[in-house]
């Protein structure tokens, strides 16, 4: 989607439930646009916006929503997921109320979509430069663990004060042989601000270095937007002696398509603790299936 | 030889301020408080030259802004007036941007961003607190205390750090064991040494030492004051000593300047200045402490 | 046994709100009529209007109804509504004098010139349980209104305006108003702008007033208890109804375009000398309906956060604001019950190899106490 396009976007004509097209009025379609472009300008900088009430609860995706929902095209093929799974209840929810604001056409295929909404993952498949990866986000604050003030968080941001981020992971690994930062890991983006790339799990951090793709982050609760462009470094905070490392599947596969280099899911499969295990991203895992048990 | 530091005029007033403040206050008027306006001045027109790899002395009582005096040169409280210039020699490098071509001295440091007064606070000043509480962050290990500043300098080594950390605790006689404690169960001089240890993390030039030892046992201040002496010699830095202590003052400065309401009242060679006071406060101290 | 298909989460959702709407209906009671809420449970419907910051009474008892008596999720509905409705413009500043008075107090004063109106309250009720109420008895209803209107004294005029207590102490020079806006400045949008700290007063007073009643009282209760230091006496508390005024669009007159029912809380508290002189500083608050525990704490709050030094979590303006919105907390708290599944797995993972490295670290530690 180009960018004269998207600003020459007619003033939406109403759908059939009395809203607007994408149910977002003009003004608020303006503010959180130009929120984005700020937001894209300084990459890993939390840019405040008026975040607009939605229909859906506050901590369930308002600020992914708002910004799906400015950005969204009639002709735009849109795919939700949740924990990397299309039939999620939170993907669902989300997908009937986009549909009855915004009828466009939706998909479960990672490589069709044209913008992704998700909460918690990122896809298997790696996205282009058509496409657009929205992310839900619900601590913007990757300082807040070690520093509870907004204030003094936006200070540190702005003097480039981290040094008690990084004592923080210090303390990790005296105190546990390891960062033991599990999802949220925070990042340095474009080298200079640390950035939380949101409850995505380790596995999903290396996917934003140097990507194709435009990834946005929205926090509608906390009323922020920050934004990773393509080809910008994103650099997960580490020591020379204790690198950071990815979750660890080894000798293990996907049960259903038997995948070895994806996110596996743990099932526990019955009371005596059997475990099973599948790909999170069920959109792959139905295309690699389907290949695999012809 | 030319000074490593410069203070000029430097004052700090409490309130709401006048054009009187300043000339209404100090010692001839026996009071901090200005009578026209209610502002407590707390340091009153104090000027100063630092050495390199001298320890100079502040003497007076609570409210002679001593205190005061080391905390506006910490940068931690904003002046109210003066100037504050540093040799060229000390971080002309590494801050170019301070100093203008060819000048000996920098700009006023007062006068700067909090981030560039914090990168002068990295590179060049350590601090040691009478209340540990102020200096140490009590939930986090003794090594992790001493790493932070080699954190926020850019270490990214953990092995490294650690290293460093067990040096600077070997240095200040605390066992290398009790590195990953916080300092919260250690004892009050252990406490200080901790301190110490951490201040000297980044290879200051300079270190502020605020009552350091006031509050603890005397066999305990004798080790912390002889460690001090001693890393001041190995190091090569300058001191800022602050005490009521005269004790003190003499045991480790070779020049003290005496202070009282807000104002230098006396200030030369620490032996002269006990062995033979001038003004008459500096006296009465001499007599009742020593 | 294999893969769970997490399929069907759409059918999953459809039913559960099926059967919450049933669970509304399912008994053999009549349905309850939005206006037997409006009249009848009016209470709930002024908390409601405040929290959902709109007002509007049947929408409110509407939402009260769909949402079985949740207020919080009546309050979201409201809100949800209140972000589809276009903006007209703003009112202007409303003057509490011109209340149309139904209940007005001072606690800080015996008499005050209007003298002390009690109004409907519940107050002084014993709270011993009417049984009576147990049966619908439309008879019942009839006789009791008969015998309150039948042998009513004469009664007075009660005057159009009454003056404002605070008035008094600013006559004399008691007040310390270094907190008002400057007159004729906009009103900051707190729904077009996010916060940023330290928030503008009125900033401060849009948050408080759309806040969640029950936990603005929990944490005014903190201060009024003992971990703050403001000791508040209350001023003047009114109930009424004000008329609102806007400008024309065209000839610029102003014209009244209705009232609103709103409840008023002035709170002064402990002398501060901000220019030298002690005055007693002022907390004010106001909400939608008849709400007076919200319109008390929201004054006592006003105040505690514009400590200059705050020394507990109420008088910290940045802990007040972010978290007495009903609707933001509640959305939290309940995403909560989403699939976390992914993030588990990936703390599961870490812990793991935490454990490992302790196991590592434990033999070496046995080996040398054998030594």
């Amino acid at each position: 989607m180009l960018l004269n396009e998207w600003l020459n976007t007619p003033a939406g004509s109403k759908t059939e439930s009395g809203y607007p097209f994408a149910f977002l009025d003009q003004g608020a379609k303006k503010e959180i646009r130009r929120s984005i472009l700020k937001a894209v300008a300084i990459p890993g900088y939390q840019v405040p916006y008026g975040s607009r009430e939605m229909p859906i609860a506050r901590g369930w995706g308002t600020g992914g929503i708002q910004i799906t929902l400015s950005l969204i095209k009639q002709d735009d093929i849109l795919k939700v997921i949740d924990q990397g799974c299309d039939g999620s209840v939170n993907a669902v929810n989300i997908k009937k109320f986009i549909q009855a604001v915004a009828r466009v056409a939706l998909t479960n295929d990672t490589v069709e979509a044209t913008v992704i909404q998700t909460r918690h993952r990122i896809p298997e498949e790696t996205m282009t430069s058509e496409q657009i990866l929205v992310l839900q986000v619900p601590y913007p604050e990757a300082l807040r663990e070690v520093e509870a003030s907004e204030a003094e968080t936006r200070r540190m941001h702005a003097e480039a004060d981290y040094s008690r981020m990084w004592l923080h992971l210090y303390e990790d690994i005296v105190n546990y042989g390891e960062i033991t930062i599990s999802y949220r890991y925070p990042v340095t983006i474009n080298k200079r601000y640390i950035m939380d790339p949101s409850p995505i799990p380790r596995w999903d951090v290396p996917k934003l270095h140097m990507a194709e793709t435009l990834f946005l982050f929205g926090a509608g609760r906390e009323k922020r937007i920050y934004a990773i462009p393509p080809h910008t470094p994103v650099e997960p905070l580490e020591f020379e002696d204790h690198p950071f490392r990815v979750e660890d599947f080894s000798g293990k596969s996907c049960q259903r398509c038997g995948a070895t280099d994806t996110f596996l899911d743990e099932v526990i499969d019955n009371e005596a603790g059997g475990r099973t295990y599948c790909c999170s991203d069920s959109g792959y895992c139905d295309k690699r299936s389907a290949i695999w048990n012809r | 030889m030319e000074p490593l530091i410069r203070v000029r005029g430097l004052s700090k007033r409490f309130g709401k301020g006048c054009e009187q403040c300043l000339n209404c206050t100090g010692p001839l008027y026996d009071t901090n408080l200005c009578p026209h306006c209610g502002s407590v001045v707390a340091c009153n027109d104090v000027s100063f030259d630092l050495f390199r790899n001298e320890a100079l002395g502040i003497v007076g009582e609570s409210g002679s802004g001593k205190s005061t005096l080391v905390r506006l040169l910490n940068f931690e409280w904003e002046a109210s007036g003066g100037t504050v210039e540093l040799h060229r020699s000390a971080l002309a490098d590494t801050l170019p941007e301070l100093f203008a071509e060819q000048s000996l001295y920098s700009r006023n440091l007062l006068g700067l961003t909090s981030f560039q007064k914090r990168q002068i606070r990295n590179a060049l000043i350590g601090i040691v607190y009478q209340n540990p509480f102020l200096g140490l962050r009590m939930n986090i290990s003794s090594g992790g205390n001493i790493a932070e500043r080699l954190l926020g300098a850019g270490w990214r080594n953990i092995a490294r750090m650690r290293e460093r950390a067990a040096e600077l605790l070997d240095k200040t006689e605390i066992p290398v064991e009790r590195m990953d404690e916080p300092p919260r169960n250690f004892s009050g001089g252990m406490q200080q040494r901790v301190q110490i240890a951490k201040a000297l993390s980044n290879n200051p030039l300079i270190l502020f030492l605020d009552e350091v030892t006031t509050g603890l046992d005397l066999s305990v201040q004798a080790r912390v004051l002889d460690l001090i002496r001693t890393l001041r010699s190995e190091y090569k830095l300058s001191l800022l000593v602050v005490s009521h202590d005269l004790g003190v003052i003499n045991l480790l400065c070779q020049r003290t300047m005496v202070m009282k309401h807000g104002q230098v009242v006396e200030a030369g060679l620490t032996d002269q200045i006990l062995q033979d006071p001038q003004h008459g406060y500096t006296q009465l101290l001499v007599a009742s402490q020593l | 046994m294999g893969y769970v298909a997490v399929k069907g989460g759409n059918e999953a959702i459809e039913q559960a709100c099926q059967l919450f709407a049933w669970e509304r209906m399912k008994g053999s009671s009549r349905a309850v009529g939005v206006d037997q809420i409006r009249d009848q449970l009016y209470l709930a419907v002024d908390r409601i209007m405040g929290e959902g910051s709109l007002y509007a009474p049947d929408l409110a008892a509407l939402s009260f109804k769909q949402a079985a008596g949740d207020t919080f999720e009546a309050a979201f509905m409201l809100r949800a509504y209140r972000a589809t409705q276009p903006r007209l413009g703003y009112s202007q500043p409303v003057n509490t004098e011109e209340m149309r008075i139904v209940r007005r107090i001072s606690s800080a004063f015996k008499d005050i010139p209007g003298g002390q109106l009690l109004g409907g309250t519940s107050d002084y009720t014993l709270r011993l349980l009417d049984f009576e109420l147990l049966e619908n008895d439309e008879a019942r209803r009839n006789a009791f209104r008969e015998r309150l209107f039948a042998h009513l004294p004469a009664s007075e005029e009660i005057p159009a305006s009454f003056p404002k207590v605070i008035h008094i102490l600013r006559r004399e020079g008691l007040l310390d108003e270094s907190g008002a806006q400057p007159p004729g400045s906009d009103p900051f949008d707190i729904t077009r702008q996010s916060l940023t700290f330290p928030a503008s007063r009125s900033a401060a007073l849009q948050s408080l007033a759309r806040g969640e009643t029950g936990g603005m009282l929990a944490l005014a209760y903190s201060s009024m208890r003992g971990y703050g230091n403001i000791h508040p006496t209350l001023g003047e508390l009114r109930v009424g109804y004000v008329p609102l005024t806007m400008a024309h669009p065209v000839s610029g007159a102003p014209y009244t375009v209705g009232e609103v029912k709103v409840t008023e809380a002035e709170v002064l508290a402990r002398f501060e000398g901000a220019d030298g002189m002690p005055r007693f500083t002022l907390g004010y608050g106001l909400c939608f309906g008849q709400n007076e525990l919200k319109a008390i704490s929201m004054a006592v709050l006003d105040r505690c956060t514009r400590t200059a030094q705050p020394a507990c979590p109420a008088e910290d303006q940045e802990f007040v604001l972010y978290h007495i919105d009903g609707v933001e907390s509640m959305g939290f708290c309940n995403h909560w019950k989403l699939p976390h599944y992914v993030d588990f797995l990936s703390d599961l993972d870490r812990l793991r190899k935490a454990q490992q490295v302790a196991r590592q670290s434990a033999p070496e530690e046995e080996n040398h106490a054998a030594e």
